[in-house]
């Protein structure tokens, strides 16, 4: 069948030659729309000027920063979390807790985000500002810890994946030995899922700097720089959800473009370091 | 598998017909018989619980009309019906000479409302002069202990560019003045409500039709913002709230508005705590 073999490999060829021109447009088109601005005002001013649009600043640096703070706190958060929860699934209780576990977890990434932002405003903004008495409890720590429940869920499948894969015969070699859990964990299990355990950190550091409405709902969205994680502070996200539904013509419109190319280009260096660590061999 | 799905929908699409008939005998909502669209409403979050009673009480007696109801805030409201994504955009405000040139919208106004600066209930300090309001929002006051409050630093709420309900809080209440960078931004007239209910240290401002036991009123130069006060233009940050069309509204659109203006309609506006045009 080769004319059928060549109409399958070529529809595949177009599909993803398809989704690869999209995703290049997009940039493409933000670059495109964001020049205008480029030429009128210094990218170093955008990047660094605080946010005032009545005074005619329209810097971002608070919202690149609201967004690294609250993606790298939710990775501190949810890391240890999801590696305990990986090998509690694939070594320590492999069979019927850990399945149940796994299960769970596989149920959570059907949860949409909305649900978490619901719990935590009603639920962890109010515990945050007692416990700290400090601030509305609308703050980065508050929409980390929810964005770390997010996030797990991907951690701990890709985690335990990758412990699943390494090989039996290895791991027969430590009992041999007498090796006990600790040791064929650090010995055998860490180097062999290392890059498993890496792309995952990648991928889900990824989702939570894309994510908007955690980050919406919970942060708090003021435009101070943060100097605590007990600060509200607004992202990239949620900065453009907020400004795109009041103007179209304005420079703040049009600053929006800058911060789509900033998270792009943020998210991209995230994905192509992952992609990087895939293929070297180890 | 399929069959026993599809089997299930029609019962459900029968029972709640049924039950349905039961409540046809409304006089004012004749007029849509017939009608069988769907119409899209956005924009304004001030105007939603008037838009989704009249909502509700027209797709009651008629079925066939379908109105979707979404928020976004007032500019969203105007930027989407003038792009024609709705068939109606609701805003706080009068659209500008600039939206009206450039969309051809007409605008009907249905009633008035005010905006009140909101607080927890159980905050002490009931009552702000002008000056202490505006030194709030601008960050110059930071602890409601200097307010005779609890020793805790305050937590403002206010709304993002596109609220309506911010211009006019912002142009009558705060003459104008700074918002603190340190603010917190909520996207409706909702959110902020369940904001500053959950926050004992938070102030916010909200549409007058919004407040309940569930926050409490700031009075403003002792004026205490209500229906009354608003009504006898006692207290003044109040605006009118408007639904916006492409062009003369017709059809459905135009059934809607009327409805709206209509004794029932103008029913509704009080009921929700708004004050009446006609």
């Amino acid at each position: 069948m080769p004319f059928k073999e060549k109409l399958a490999r070529s529809l595949f060829f177009l599909a993803a030659v398809l989704s690869a021109a999209v995703t290049l447009a997009v940039l493409g088109f933000m670059i495109a729309l964001s020049l205008p601005v480029l030429k009128k005002a210094a990218l170093w001013d955008i990047l660094s000027a605080p946010w005032s649009p009545d005074h005619g600043q329209f810097g971002i640096l608070a919202m690149i920063v609201g967004t690294l703070c609250i993606a790298l706190f939710s990775l501190c958060i949810s890391f240890p979390l999801s590696l305990g929860c990986a090998l509690f699934i694939e070594v320590t209780r492999p069979g019927g807790p850990g399945k149940v576990l796994k299960k769970i977890v596989q149920l959570m990434t059907a949860i949409p985000t909305v649900i978490y932002g619901f719990v935590g405003v009603f639920l962890l903004v109010p515990i945050v500002r007692e416990i700290f008495v400090y601030g509305s409890g609308m703050s980065i720590l508050s929409a980390s810890l929810m964005l770390g429940l997010l996030i797990s869920p991907t951690m701990i499948l890709f985690f335990s994946q990758s412990f699943a894969r390494v090989p039996q015969s290895d791991l027969n070699a430590v009992d041999a030995l007498g090796g006990n859990t600790v040791q064929k964990l650090w010995y055998v299990m860490l180097p062999h899922a290392w890059r498993g355990i890496l792309t995952g950190i990648i991928l889900s550091f990824g989702r939570a700097m894309g994510d908007t409405l955690i980050a919406l709902m919970i942060s708090g969205n003021s435009i101070a720089l943060p100097s605590s994680v007990l600060d509200s502070a607004r992202t990239l996200t949620a900065h453009i959800a907020l400004i795109i539904a009041a103007d179209f013509d304005s420079i703040e419109f049009k600053i929006l473009f800058i911060c789509g190319i900033t998270l792009y280009g943020m998210t991209s260096c995230g994905i192509l370091l992952a992609r990087g660590l895939d293929r070297k061999p180890r | 598998m399929n069959t026993g799905y599809r089997i299930l929908k029609l019962t459900l699409i029968l029972v709640m017909v049924v039950l349905q008939a039961g409540f046809c005998f409304a006089s004012g909502l004749d007029v849509f018989k017939g009608e069988n669209r769907v119409l899209r409403i956005s924009g304004g979050t001030a105007h939603i619980p008037v838009m989704k009673e009249a909502a509700k009480r027209i797709m009651t007696v008629h079925p066939d009309i379908q109105i979707t109801i979404a928020g976004g805030g007032s500019g969203a409201g105007i930027k989407q019906v003038g792009e024609g994504l709705v068939d109606i955009g609701n805003s706080g405000r009068q659209a500008t000479e600039a939206e009206v040139a450039k969309y051809g919208l007409s605008m009907v106004k249905w009633a008035i409302d005010g905006v009140a600066a909101v607080i927890h209930p159980k905050n002490p300090v009931p009552s702000l002069t002008g000056q202490q309001l505006q030194d709030i929002f601008a960050g110059n006051i930071t602890t409601w202990k200097t307010l005779g409050g609890d020793d805790r630093p305050i937590n403002i709420y206010t709304r993002d560019k596109s609220s309506g309900t911010r211009e006019v809080f912002w142009k009558r209440a705060l003459k104008k003045g700074k918002i603190s960078d340190k603010a917190h931004f909520v996207t409706s007239n909702g959110a902020m409500k369940s904001a500053v209910t959950n926050d004992p240290y938070a102030i916010g401002y909200v549409s007058v039709g919004y407040i309940d036991q569930t926050v409490a009123p700031v009075t403003l130069d002792g004026v205490t913002p209500s229906l009354e006060t608003v009504k006898s233009g006692e207290y003044t940050v109040a605006r009118g709230l408007y639904s916006n069309t492409k062009g003369e509204a017709t059809g459905l659109t135009r059934k809607f508005m009327d409805y709206l203006l209509s004794p029932e309609g103008q029913e509704i506006v009080v009921e929700k705590g708004f004050i009446p045009v006609n």
